[in-house]
């Protein structure tokens, strides 16, 4: 991101959402974006990940230029090269493990065959072999975050967006779901960026950046 | 649109009000065309049996039967119109009768024909008649002696033949020397002499039905009113209003069903935005989401359509016989194809809500 910046106009007034925000992040690294709320953590997610368009600044990922993307072309881009892990996981609750990550294939017009072998194998190496045709309603919760996490490199994306992976979790089942994404993400060449308010998850990660006021700190 | 469909599958009871509701529709619709066409069909195959094109009635009965009059000297000048080819004298007698065995009144349309109808024979000598299957239905057999009148004017029955009812009512169908005396002898004051009929039915040759009608009136002067066959039919009385409330009955009842399948799909579409947001996060376009609901609108339409229709035809066949229901292929085919097809536009509705949906809210 070189220059980003995110307006909000309502009536006369201007929210600067994101002020200028500059940040590189490279194949296999994953970057912790921490800030209070408010602070622009989700705006700089979601213009990453082509959900918002910036009002300015310049936007390249796996090398290519998504700044002045129309809203289809940003639907293609997010079919193919980015993978969210939602902070309420939002898995579909009337799909089971398994076609929660075929539907990322079936979105994208992938083959089926192949779709469905690399949910299998993501799931195999989630520990999620033997759930994969349960509903998500039957899965505990950590088994859910993992399909999330499985949904998320299903397109085999360049760029892994996480948002709050441990909020609504203790520190043990926090620390253990880093783990997992450290270990699922970085071993693909996959750059990530998560974004947390929760500092003590900083260190599963290879540097952090700050945000304050939308304004990344150097 | 797989997506769609499992959601349909493992959550039926979610579009359980909606299929409920229009199931409920389909009945109310299948019924009402049925009631449409039993009472058009029961009133009208007298009519619509005839092998002719035009019916030329007397100018002033107001193309009434009962009112007409149409003499020999009248009829020669209809016979030698132009484009004018066979002829036919037809007369018709509302009455009651009574016959062994029937303990209520039956209600008889007493025909005098010269030219057969379809699926009615010859005219059969005097003091006979072919009896319409609705007055089997009242329990008169082949054989029966009925009195008709309040004279008692007796009438053989021969046989049988189908849909030649007049007016919902029975038609025995006689040679015209017997319609005179059962007419004559009910209503003596609106007798009729040898060679005059109420209706004379031209079939028209080498010129279209309503150019003869014309021809004909303008060749007697004015001393006819001639009709095409569907003029005629909707002339019998009460059937063109009938047709016009049972049809503004059904278009509202079609309006209803697209109302309640717009209502559904658009709550239902609110209810999913979190869903949709992150379906659309993940690469889901509005374009597929729309076309999901559609395939849900049709599927729950098209279910309602099978389960309305298998609940009609029971009930069809347990309504009483004095309750003219009858379900037409034709109708009921297009009744289907029009709930369905409203289905899913009302499924449509959700385009805009749709349409609308941010991705970014899926990050909250």
């Amino acid at each position: 991101m070189e220059a980003v910046r995110k307006v909000y106009r309502s009536g006369d007034a201007e929210v600067v959402a994101l002020d200028h925000a500059d940040l590189v992040v490279g194949d296999h690294e994953m970057v912790t974006l921490v800030g209070p709320s408010g602070s622009g953590k989700t705006t700089l997610l979601s213009i990453a990940g082509g959900l918002l368009s910036a009002t300015g600044g310049r936007v390249v990922v796996g090398g290519k230029d998504v700044s002045n993307l129309d809203p289809r072309q940003l639907t293609r881009f997010r079919q193919s090269e980015v993978g969210f892990v939602f902070q309420a996981v939002n898995l579909v609750p009337f799909l089971t493990a398994r076609e929660n990550l075929t539907v990322v294939g079936e979105l994208a017009g992938r083959p089926r065959k192949a779709t469905a072998a690399r949910a299998d194998r993501l799931l195999g190496e989630l520990g999620l072999g033997p759930r994969a045709g349960n509903l998500a309603g039957q899965l505990s919760g950590g088994e859910r975050q993992r399909v999330a996490i499985g949904r998320a490199l299903m397109n085999e994306p360049k760029l892994v967006l996480v948002d709050e992976p441990t909020s609504a979790l203790d520190t043990k089942l926090g620390e253990s779901v880093m783990e997992l994404l450290r270990a699922e993400i970085t071993g693909r060449g996959v750059a990530a960026v998560v974004v947390t308010h929760d500092a003590r998850m900083a260190h599963f990660t290879d540097r952090t950046v700050e945000i304050v006021d939308g304004r990344l700190q150097a | 649109m797989s997506l769609a469909w499992k959601e349909l599958v493992r959550r039926p009871g979610r579009f359980a009000v909606a299929g409920s509701a229009l199931t409920l529709l389909v009945v109310l619709l299948l019924l009402l065309g049925g009631l449409l066409d039993g009472l058009f069909l029961g009133s009208t195959g007298a009519i619509r049996a005839q092998e002719g094109d035009v019916f030329v009635y007397s100018d002033t009965a107001r193309d009434s039967f009962l009112r007409s009059r149409i003499g020999p000297d009248l009829r020669r000048t209809i016979e030698g119109t132009d484009g004018v080819g066979a002829t036919g004298g037809l007369g018709v007698a509302l009455l009651g009768g009574r016959t062994p065995g029937v303990d209520e009144t039956l209600d008889v349309a007493v025909i005098g024909y010269e030219r057969p109808p379809r699926g009615v024979p010859a005219p059969p000598r005097p003091g006979t008649g072919w009896a319409d299957r609705r007055l089997a239905d009242d329990g008169v057999r082949a054989g029966d002696v009925v009195a008709v009148g309040p004279a008692g004017v007796p009438v053989e029955v021969l046989g049988f033949v189908s849909d030649t009812s007049y007016l919902l009512q029975g038609a025995l169908w006689v040679e015209p020397a017997t319609w005179r005396a059962v007419q004559s002898s009910a209503r003596p004051d609106a007798s009729v002499a040898d060679g005059v009929f109420q209706v004379i039915v031209v079939t028209a040759e080498g010129v279209p039905s309503g150019e003869l009608a014309s021809r004909i009136d303008a060749a007697t002067g004015g001393r006819t009113s001639s009709l095409t066959k569907d003029e005629a039919i909707l002339s019998l009385p009460g059937t063109r209003e009938q047709n016009g409330v049972f049809t503004a009955l059904i278009g509202v009842t079609l309006f209803v069903a697209g109302l309640v399948s717009a209502l559904f799909f658009a709550l239902v579409t609110l209810e999913r935005t979190p869903l949709y947001a992150t379906l659309k996060a993940i690469g889901a376009g509005s374009g597929r989401l729309l076309l999901g609901v559609v395939l849900q609108a049709l599927a729950v339409a098209s279910g309602a359509v099978l389960i309305g229709g298998a609940i009609t035809l029971g009930l069809a066949e347990v309504i009483p016989a004095a309750i003219p229901v009858q379900l037409e292929p034709s109708r009921s085919v297009a009744s289907a194809v029009l709930v369905v097809v409203t289905g899913a536009l009302g499924g449509l509705v959700s385009l805009r809500r749709i349409v609308r949906v941010d991705p970014a809210t899926a990050i909250a």
